[in-house]
Order: C-alpha cells, then sequence, then structure tokens
C-alpha cells in the first residue's frame, strides 16, 4: 500500500479552494441540455398509460378511439410489445435494474401507475391527448396491500441483511435502564427537479442503440439494456451530460426506459419520453415506509450494555428491495451486545429504491430519537450520554477510524448553538406565544469507493480535455474533475473540457452512495499525471523542447514545463515535436486500506424549533451543525450538499408522506401541490461547518463523501428538539399537525 | 391532440353572448389550464377575456370600493386603497399561492377556482363535482384535507380560496353580465352548499361573466387578522383558515366579522358567533365561545376531525390579534 499521508495534494491550490461551478454558464443560459429538451430528427413522443388500479389484472384495453387521434403512430401493450429477455440484475455485473419485471410482460397488474400502454405520436400533446383516451377494464383482486403501515403482517426476514455480537437479548432484560420503543416513518418520494426521460434512437439499421436518459449510472443502463435487447455492449451507448438530480431513483434503470427503446427499435424512429410528475411518483421509485423497534440497555452511568434493532421496510410484488435500516447501527456506539435485523414486506407499489443516505437515515432517526429517550430517562445531557458512548473505534469490524472527529462535531456545534443556555425543563424556555425546543443527534454515512478509469489529453491549443464515464447528478462532479486537473497541470480551468456521462468514456462510477467524489478523483489525478509523463517523454525526446534533458527535472507550473532556466508552455512543447496532443489512461480502485480502516464520514446536528400551542404550529428556526467529511474539494459545493440534506430532513421530520388509500392502495397525493416539502419559507437559519481533517489513508485526496450525511440525523434532532418543547414524543414520521394537537 | 376553439372577447357584452354552455372563459388560466392538462375540463371552446377593462380598482360614491374582474391578485393585494382600507383582503391574497400565480390569478378566477379535492383531479377516481353521480370516493377515503362544515352525502370537498374567506367577512357583492343583462349577487349568496348537486357551484348561468366584486365600505376603525394554518410555512393550502375583524367599542367589541377557510365547501361566514361576539369583552373567553359556536355544526370523517380543534385555534387567534389591533387603531384616533 502507498503511504497516502504524504499526499501530492498536502497543499493544495486549487483542490479545497471556492471554486465556481465550470458548467454554471451552461446551466444560466439553457446551453446545458436535460434529457427531455433533447430532439433527434425524426423523432416520435411516447406517453405512458399508467394502471389506474393497484392490484388485479387487465381485462381489456379500448384502443379504438385513441389510435384514430391525430398524430397516433402505435400504442404498445401486452400483446404488441416486443418479447424481450430480463436483465440477470445483478450488481456484481454492472446490470442491475430498479425493477426487473419488463413493462407489458403480461396483464397482470401489482400496482397504482404500472404501465399498461405506451402511446406514440408525432408529438407530446397527441401522444398525451391519446393515451387519457385509451380505455382499460380491470378484475380487480383481493387483498391489496396498501402500505406497512396500514399491516400488521410479519414479512420476510433478510439474513444477509442483519448483524450480531455479544449477547444482547440477556443483556437488555438485565439492564438498570431500559428504553424499548417502536417508531414508523412514511413512504416518501425522492421528487428530484427532472422527471425521469427516456431519448431511444437506433441506428445501422437496429444495429446499434443509442440512449440519451437521465441516469445516476450511465455503464449500469448500459449494461443493462445490453442484455434485455439481446445487443454486444459495445453496440449500445448511454448518454447523460446533465441530470437535473436523482437522490437515488436514477442509480438503475426503469420500465419506461425499456419501453422507450423497444417502441423505438419497432417502428424505427427515434422515441423520446418524460415522464410526468403523477408517473414519476408512482413508478420512478420511492423511499419505502419502515417500521423499526429499537431496544437500549443501559447502566445508571449512562454506558449502553445492549442495541437491538429490528427493522421492516416495504418492496414491491415484482422484485425485492432492502432498505437496510440498522446498516450503520453496529457502528454507532461502543456496546459489546448488539443485534440488528431486518424483514421485508411486499406491498402494491412501484418497487421502492435507494432515496438519499437510503437504510441509515431511518435507523438514524430510529436510533438517535431512542438515544434522547435514553438521556431523559437518565436525566443526561443527550451530548454527554453520546460521548459516553462514544465508539474510539468501529465496534462493527474491530478496525481503528481512518479519521473521527464527532467528538470534536458535537463539541464545536453546541458551542455555536448555544447548547449551554438550554434549560433542560419541558417546554422551560418561551418566547411570547412559542415554546423554544433544542435537540440535538449525531450523523453519520460510510464511506467508499469504486473502480474508475478517466483519460486526459493535453492539446497543442493549451487546452486540456479530462473525460470519465461518471455523472454530474448536478452536485459539481464536472467542476472538481477540473480542479484536479488544474492542479495537477497548472492549466487554468478556463481551459480545461471536462466530459462525462457517456458510455463511450473510460469505465467510471455511479453517482451515488456519496461515493463519486474519492472514486473518481483519484483515476483523474492518475490519468493527468501519465498525460504529464507522455509530454515529458515528447519534450525531452529528439526534436523536443528539451530534448537531451532529463523528464525527471522538468517541473510543472502553470500549464508549463521548467527545466531550472527555461519555462515552455504544453502547447508550445507539442507545437515543437508537430503533435497535436498527447494522452494520458488513469484507473484507481481501493486498495488494502479497505482491511486496515474503517471509513466513515460523522457529524453532528443541532436543532431549534418553536412551537406555538395555540395555533399548533412548529417551525425549524435554527440548525447548527458540524461535519466531519474529509477535505472538502469545493467548499461552496460540498457545503451545499449539507444544507440541502437538512432541508431534506425537515420535510422527512415534518411534511413528507406518500398517501395511499387504504381501501385499493392507488396513490392519492401523487403532485408537488399535495406532497408537501419544504419550501424557501421553511428553510431556517442553517450554519453548517466543515472540519478541515484531510483523510489521506482513504485517498490522496483526503476527501470523503458529503452527499448524503446531512440528511442524516436532522429528523431525530427535530423530534428531540420538539419533546424538549412539549414533553410529547414523536416517533412516527412525518411529525403532523394531528400529531401535536393530539398532544394537548 | 385534444383540439378546442380559441377566441379573443373585445367587449364585455360580447364575450356574454358568444358563449355555449362547453365553453370556458380564461382569465389567469392557473386553475383551468391545470384542469385541462389533467383531463379533469374539457371546455370545447376557450374564450380569452384577458383584453376586456375590467382591470380598475374605484371607490364608489357610496364608500364601497370596485374591483374589476381581471385585477390580478397581486395588484389587489398591493393596491393602496386595499393595503389601508382592506388590510383583512390583503393579507389573505397575500397567504394564497405563490408570487408567481398570483401574478396571473385573476379576482374572478379566484372566486371561480375548484377545490383540490384529490379525487376531483383524478379522472379515475368516482366524484359527483365531476361525474354526477359517479360517488365520492372522498367521503371514505383520504379525507384529510376536506370540509368538516357545509358537506353532504355526495360531497365534503372544501373551497380552496383565501381570498374568498376575506371577502365573506368582509361582506361584497358580485356583478354578473349574462345574455339577459346584468344582474348583482351578493358575495354570501354565490358559492352553493354542495347538497344533492355538487357538480353545480355557483349562482353563474350559462354565458354570464363577473365583470367586477364590490366590496362593503369599510369598517372603521377596526383591527383584522387573516390567519392560515397549514403544514408548511407558505404556498400550500390552508388546512383551517380564518378571517377576523373586529371594531371595538369601549372595551368590549362592537362589530365583529368572521369568517372560515379550509373546513368548508364554500366560503364560510359564521354569523351566529358574529352575534355572540357583539357586546362581549374582548377576552379569550369570548372567542372562545365564539369558536365553539361557529364550529358546532362541524361534521367529521376519519382522517380529517383534527380540522375542528385546529379551525378553532384560528378563530381564538385571529380574533386576539383583530381585537388587539382594533385596540391599538382606537388609541391612535383617541
Ligand atoms: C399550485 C397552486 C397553488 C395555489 N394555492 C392557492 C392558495 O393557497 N390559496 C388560494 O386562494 N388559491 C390558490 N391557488 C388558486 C389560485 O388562486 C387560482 O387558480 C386563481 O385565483 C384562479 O384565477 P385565474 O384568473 O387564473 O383563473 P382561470 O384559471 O383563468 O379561471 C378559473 C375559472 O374561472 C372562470 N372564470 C375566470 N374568469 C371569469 C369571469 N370573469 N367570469 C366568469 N368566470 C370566469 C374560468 O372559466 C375557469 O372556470 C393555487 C393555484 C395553484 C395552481
Amino acid at each position: 500500500m502507498n503511504d497516502m499521508t504524504q499526499s501530492a495534494f498536502a497543499n493544495p491550490r486549487v483542490i479545497g479552494q471556492r471554486t465556481p461551478r465550470v458548467d454554471g454558464e451552461y446551466k444560466l443560459t439553457g446551453k446545458a441540455g436535460y434529457t427531455g429538451e433533447l430532439h433527434a430528427e425524426n423523432m416520435l413522443y411516447g406517453y405512458p398509460v399508467p394502471a389506474t388500479i393497484a392490484h388485479g389484472e387487465l381485462e381489456s384495453l379500448d384502443l379504438d378511439e385513441a389510435l384514430a387521434m391525430p398524430g397516433v403512430v402505435e400504442i404498445f401493450h401486452h400483446r404488441n410489445f416486443p418479447k424481450l429477455h430480463r436483465s440477470p440484475n445483478s450488481m456484481g455485473h454492472g446490470d442491475q435494474v430498479s425493477e426487473v419485471r419488463l413493462p407489458f410482460e403480461d396483464e397482470r397488474i401489482y400496482y397504482h401507475g404500472q404501465y399498461i400502454a405506451l402511446v406514440v405520436a408525432e408529438t407530446f400533446e397527441q401522444a398525451r391527448a391519446a393515451a387519457y383516451r385509451v380505455g382499460a377494464r380491470y378484475r380487480h383482486a383481493e387483498g391489496a396491500v396498501p402500505s406497512l403501515l396500514d399491516s400488521d403482517a410479519e414479512g420476510t426476514l433478510i439474513d444477509s441483511a442483519g448483524s450480531s455480537r455479544g449477547d444482547p437479548e440477556s443483556a437488555f432484560s438485565g439492564a438498570e435502564v431500559q428504553v424499548d420503543a417502536t417508531y414508523h416513518i412514511a413512504a416518501e418520494s425522492h421528487l428530484q427537479m427532472e422527471m425521469h426521460a427516456t431519448l431511444a434512437e437506433w441506428r445501422e439499421n437496429g444495429a446499434r442503440l443509442v440512449v440519451h436518459e437521465s441516469t445516476q449510472g450511465v455503464f449500469y443502463q448500459r449494461n443493462a439494456m445490453a442484455r434485455i435487447f439481446d445487443l454486444a455492449q459495445e453496440n449500445l451507448e448511454v448518454i447523460s451530460h446533465y441530470i437535473g438530480s436523482g437522490f437515488g431513483n436514477k442509480l438503475f434503470m426503469w420500465p419506461h426506459a425499456v419501453a422507450t427503446a423497444g417502441a423505438a427499435r419497432e417502428l424505427g424512429r427515434p422515441v423520446k419520453v418524460v415522464l410526468p410528475r403523477q408517473q414519476d411518483m408512482t413508478g420512478g421509485g420511492n423511499r419505502p415506509a419502515s417500521r423499526q423497534r429499537i431496544r437500549l440497555g443501559a447502566d445508571r452511568e449512562g454506558r449502553l450494555s445492549s442495541v437491538i434493532h429490528d427493522s421492516m421496510t416495504e418492496t414491491s410484488l415484482v422484485d425485492q428491495y432492502i432498505d437496510a435500516c440498522g446498516s450503520a447501527t453496529p457502528s454507532f456506539y461502543a456496546c459489546d451486545n448488539l443485534s440488528t435485523s431486518q424483514r421485508i414486506l411486499p406491498v402494491n407499489h412501484g418497487t421502492p429504491c435507494p432515496m438519499r443516505a437510503p437504510g441509515e437515515v431511518s435507523g438514524i432517526f430510529a436510533l438517535e430519537t431512542a438515544m434522547d429517550e435514553l438521556a431523559v430517562e437518565l436525566g443526561m445531557d443527550p451530548v454527554e450520554l453520546r460521548l459516553k458512548n462514544y465508539a474510539e473505534q468501529d465496534p462493527a469490524s474491530g478496525l481503528p477510524w481512518s479519521s473521527k472527529h464527532l467528538d470534536e462535531c458535537m463539541k464545536r456545534a453546541a458551542k455555536r448553538f448555544g447548547w449551554d443556555q438550554r434549560d433542560p425543563g419541558i417546554g422551560a424556555m418561551r418566547d411570547g406565544d412559542e415554546i423554544i425546543g433544542y435537540g440535538m443527534a449525531t450523523c453519520t454515512w460510510f464511506a467508499g469507493r469504486q473502480p474508475c478509469e478517466a483519460r486526459v489529453e493535453l492539446r497543442a491549443d493549451g487546452t486540456l480535455f479530462v473525460a470519465c464515464g461518471t455523472q454530474d447528478i448536478g452536485t459539481g462532479t464536472y467542476t472538481i474533475v477540473a480542479q484536479t486537473v488544474a492542479e495537477l497541470t497548472g492549466v487554468p480551468l478556463a481551459q480545461i473540457e471536462v466530459k462525462l456521462g457517456e458510455t463511450s468514456l473510460p469505465a467510471g462510477p455511479l453517482s451515488g452512495g456519496s461515493m463519486a467524489t474519492a472514486t473518481t478523483l483519484p483515476a483523474v489525478a492518475a490519468a493527468a499525471r501519465d498525460a504529464l509523463a507522455a509530454l515529458k517523454e515528447v519534450a525531452t525526446g529528439s526534436g523536443g523542447a528539451f530534448e537531451g534533458g532529463e523528464a525527471d527535472s522538468l517541473s510543472v507550473a502553470d500549464g508549463a514545463f521548467n527545466d531550472g532556466q527555461r519555462t515552455v508552455s504544453f502547447a508550445d512543447v507539442l507545437e515543437t515535436s508537430r503533435l497535436a496532443s498527447v494522452n494520458g489512461q488513469g484507473s484507481a480502485a481501493p486498495g488494502d486500506e479497505q482491511n486496515q480502516y474503517s471509513f466513515r464520514s460523522f457529524g453532528a446536528h443541532f436543532v431549534e424549533v418553536r412551537y406555538d400551542p395555540g395555533i399548533s404550529r412548529v417551525r425549524v428556526a435554527r440548525v447548527v451543525s458540524t461535519m466531519d467529511i474529509g477535505r472538502a474539494i469545493n467548499p461552496p459545493t460540498a457545503r451545499n450538499q449539507v444544507e440541502g440534506g437538512i432541508v431534506m430532513g425537515i420535510g422527512m421530520g415534518l411534511f413528507e408522506k406518500l398517501d395511499y388509500d387504504p381501501r385499493d392502495a392507488r396513490l392519492v397525493n401523487g403532485n408537488v401541490a399535495d406532497y408537501i416539502v419544504p419550501v424557501h419559507a421553511d428553510a431556517p437559519e442553517i450554519d453548517v461547518e466543515m472540519l478541515d481533517y484531510p483523510d489521506f489513508k482513504f485517498n490522496e485526496f483526503g476527501a470523503r463523501g458529503v452527499g448524503e450525511i446531512g440528511l442524516t440525523g436532522i429528523a431525530p434532532a427535530i423530534s428531540n428538539a420538539l419533546y424538549h418543547a412539549t414533553g410529547k414524543r414523536h416517533r412516527d414520521l412525518p411529525i403532523t399537525i394531528e400529531a401535536l394537537l393530539a398532544g394537548q | 391532440m385534444r383540439t378546442f376553439a380559441y377566441s379573443r372577447a373585445d367587449s364585455v357584452e360580447r364575450a356574454a353572448h358568444a358563449t355555449t354552455p362547453t365553453a370556458a372563459f380564461v382569465a389567469g388560466g392557473t386553475t383551468l389550464l391545470d384542469l385541462v392538462k389533467l383531463d379533469v375540463m374539457q371546455p370545447s371552446e376557450l374564450v380569452d377575456i384577458n383584453a376586456l377593462p375590467l382591470k380598475q380598482v374605484e371607490w364608489l360614491d357610496d364608500g364601497r370600493l370596485k374591483v374589476g374582474a381581471l385585477v390580478t391578485n397581486t395588484d389587489l393585494a398591493h393596491h393602496p386603497a386595499v393595503k389601508q382600507h382592506y388590510p383583512l383582503l390583503s393579507e389573505a391574497l397575500l397567504a394564497g399561492a405563490s408570487t408567481q400565480l398570483r401574478n396571473m390569478a385573476t379576482t374572478a378566477g379566484n372566486v371561480m377556482q375548484r377545490t383540490r379535492c384529490p379525487y376531483f383531479r383524478d379522472p379515475s377516481a368516482a366524484c359527483n363535482k365531476r361525474h354526477p353521480g359517479s360517488g365520492c370516493d372522498a367521503r371514505d377515503g383520504l379525507n384529510r384535507m376536506h370540509a368538516v362544515l357545509g358537506g353532504s352525502e355526495a360531497c365534503i370537498a372544501v373551497h380552496p380560496s383565501d381570498m374568498c374567506v376575506a371577502m365573506a367577512a368582509l361582506g361584497a357583492t358580485l356583478t354578473l353580465e349574462g345574455p339577459d343583462g346584468e344582474r348583482e349577487v351578493p358575495f354570501g349568496e354565490f358559492h352553493r352548499l354542495p347538497g344533492d348537486t355538487p357538480h353545480i357551484e355557483h349562482d353563474l348561468a350559462d354565458g354570464e361573466l363577473i365583470t367586477a366584486i364590490t366590496l362593503d365600505a369599510p369598517l372603521a376603525p377596526a383591527g383584522s387578522h387573516y390567519l392560515k394554518l397549514r403544514d408548511r410555512a407558505s404556498y400550500e393550502f390552508a388546512l383551517a383558515s380564518c378571517a377576523a375583524q373586529v371594531a371595538l367599542d369601549g372595551d368590549s367589541i362592537g362589530t365583529a366579522r368572521l369568517a372560515l377557510g379550509g373546513v368548508a365547501t364554500k366560503p364560510w361566514r359564521c354569523a351566529e358567533a358574529e352575534a355572540a361576539l357583539a357586546g362581549q369583552p374582548a377576552t379569550l373567553e369570548s372567542f372562545e365561545r365564539a369558536a365553539e359556536i361557529a364550529l358546532a355544526d362541524a361534521e367529521p370523517r376519519e382522517h380529517n376531525a383534527f380540522k375542528i380543534p385546529l379551525a378553532r385555534q384560528a378563530i381564538v387567534r385571529a380574533l386576539r390579534e383583530a381585537a388587539r389591533l382594533a385596540g391599538t387603531t382606537q388609541e391612535e384616533q383617541a
């Protein structure tokens, strides 16, 4: 293992500096083409027809009226859609999909919004109007399961998602102090800004398929589509240049993309489908509802002797999705006796999928609320209780942490927040009509890396081209890739062209799991070094600008080489040798450090809520957070991720809930007016501090991920603050007005 | 594509005459186009009234304020006469929708906006309002947002307007122009209770156009407050709202005006509660009693029972604020 503590990036000039987004201009001026805006010559528009029942069978389709409408070219359904193969759906082989059932496989209906037909027409409006006129008759089946929250079924135990150490059951029953509580979280929608969209075009007489998709993983989609359409991977290209965020629901392909590509093949013309918001919310992924029971045992001094965390989450009837709520729990606190278990229950919804901090954000809500309950039982300050059970190494693996400063996070955030001003008495702090509540919780998210390749080209016109098949889902990947090559070559950002989001580029990772930064940058750096080495060879070779010199003696600065006497720009080096460009390849992958350390990011949130009991109104007034995420490559975009996570956490805590009709499992609030998320007026004063402890054991940049951690821990900090204000413990999310009223 | 005829009306008379039963006027379009796209409204003809000269706000000789049908919600909320003499209306308008929507939305369009009942907005659900006789999926469905006042077997959909709640409290008159000429309707009589015919929502005949809404002369000196309670801080329809106006007579209440939103099938004036407040001391007990009276007939369904205590809270707090402001006004004038 190379000793990365001697990082080339120990004293960076561009890395870690506030850098405006290099794609900002394109986004502001509308030049950034999102999938839904793209146009191909001779293109048709598809509009899916959603099932209006959630459980049963399609008895018949009446297509006469729709087919006769102007502009309608074809309507696909289970009788005429081509027979395709399913994807093997393997994470390891890179062909995972979000829902393994293909569109229009048969007449069975498993969820509201499942596609029963795809209308294809010359214009979008024609397709939509005809879709409204497709008649469907259904045979309703008994026994639709609308939600885990309405069910007392036991579900199926997933052994692989549980863990155990010591003897948690006896430690719990023998504990001096016990907490035993059950928590529920409603299903949530990702509600990413940009809807799912596909533009599929077959070329070379159907031998080659080019797909534009708003996706967090072009390679996964390419591989899955190759299996589904029986194509060699080489004959398939997936492109995703700009993505209006995904939050996890664009990690893996959904059936609409298969329907679009199938229709395009049958019709011999490009077809584009942009899901309407309603269909995006029924069949485009959701965070499944969960029920969690936590049992904590402790002694009077607050030392944990037992943690038992049992979870159940929803999956669909057509696929198996496991939202592992207990996955962070074994690493959270020093406690010898611990177990986690996970069950899943199939319900009549579209298949759930990862949503920002999947599993852990739900689990941390339960665990960190339970810890607050324990603190109340003990009469102990919640910060003190957490410090008392501080895990100095990872109790799950026994490995030392690569870098952990959670204690510092808690102390610094507490200080900025003014935690010492907290009167622990219930409802003791008032301001006019309002009761002020202070609450806190800690948070964590694992730091992972994947293998990655990249390419860098130094060009005679002075520009630098860098390419990697990962994606920028709006988080700023274009910019940090540019920063990396600027750091190593000194080429100014304005002369750097970054290309991402194509399967024709060197293989890059999913934009997910907060892994893209730590995965991509080392490969990009390796490619940049390789390109510099190639250029040095040119420079010192025969006819070169430094002919006869030693490659090693050339230093790099500002896009130029210097041998101690002369400075020659890369462009002149290439020109001198009559070359257009040199190329560098790079790859990087996690290594042996994975067996030596445990890698996680950490943080602490402190929240002030204001509750006006006279009108049952709760608002989050203030959030103060300190995060330990390694080094932030571009501090404003990193901070922006945490701030966005905090606002999303307010939604999870107080507003968000997919409402399925208990009678028939139909989604009732599938639109952004009725599904409530925070608006600007709900965003409080947010004060985020990022500790700067580069984690060079993890990679030479010292960066862990930052996309998800901000969301974890917010909902429990809110519910804990609300307990402080009202004395009522809220264990179900979202905390609604009716739940607040019920306490009065 | 579903086609429809489009025409631009150039005079009030012609607009009112030109229409057929399946035609619709389009003003700001923020309700209409939304529902057309959802396939809930299917007008065969759109008559665009935006060129009509109905954009003035003017004082009448009798001290009332006449508001043209096409005055936007934004312009009305910020109009100096409204801000000074009808602050309740300004507050209610600004509590509604978002800036972008208010810039488009018109006064008459707001009065005519349709319910937000999700079953009404979903063509595959049963809804007596959208499809008479098809049933009501809301009664035994997810009815958290639905009415506890003014509902019927056939329909419990809320009238969602904020502006109308303030108008109900302030008192107003609609001016209608139709094939048979002009007529006036008191605001409180314009919207209908659903009864057995929830598809008939108001007193407008086919082809009739709202040309103006005239507000009763302002109550002065008085204090007022519009309080809207909802899940999030902005950009959401009310779970319960209250428009309250109080004129003091010494330490006690002289005149009170009270209307509710978010809880009723039409903008809900609380006349009995108003009467009960007159002459009472401006105290929490009086306000609480008024709230009890206002909600005495409330009938909850499975998921909306919380609206009754919530509306009670809205009434008490709105009256408290209105009385406080009335006190301040009285002092200033003294
Ligand atoms: C996302 C969203 C949120 C909203 N939030 C709120 C809120 O919080 N509070 C609130 O009060 N409202 C809210 N609204 C509703 C909004 O106030 C109304 O849509 C708006 O007032 C309608 O006015 P308009 O001019 O756009 O009407 P249009 O859509 O043009 O017309 C609506 C109806 O009125 C008819 N009509 C229009 N003008 C006349 C006339 N002069 N005579 C006869 N009939 C006429 C039309 O034919 C149509 O049937 C919201 C709307 C949206 C889309």
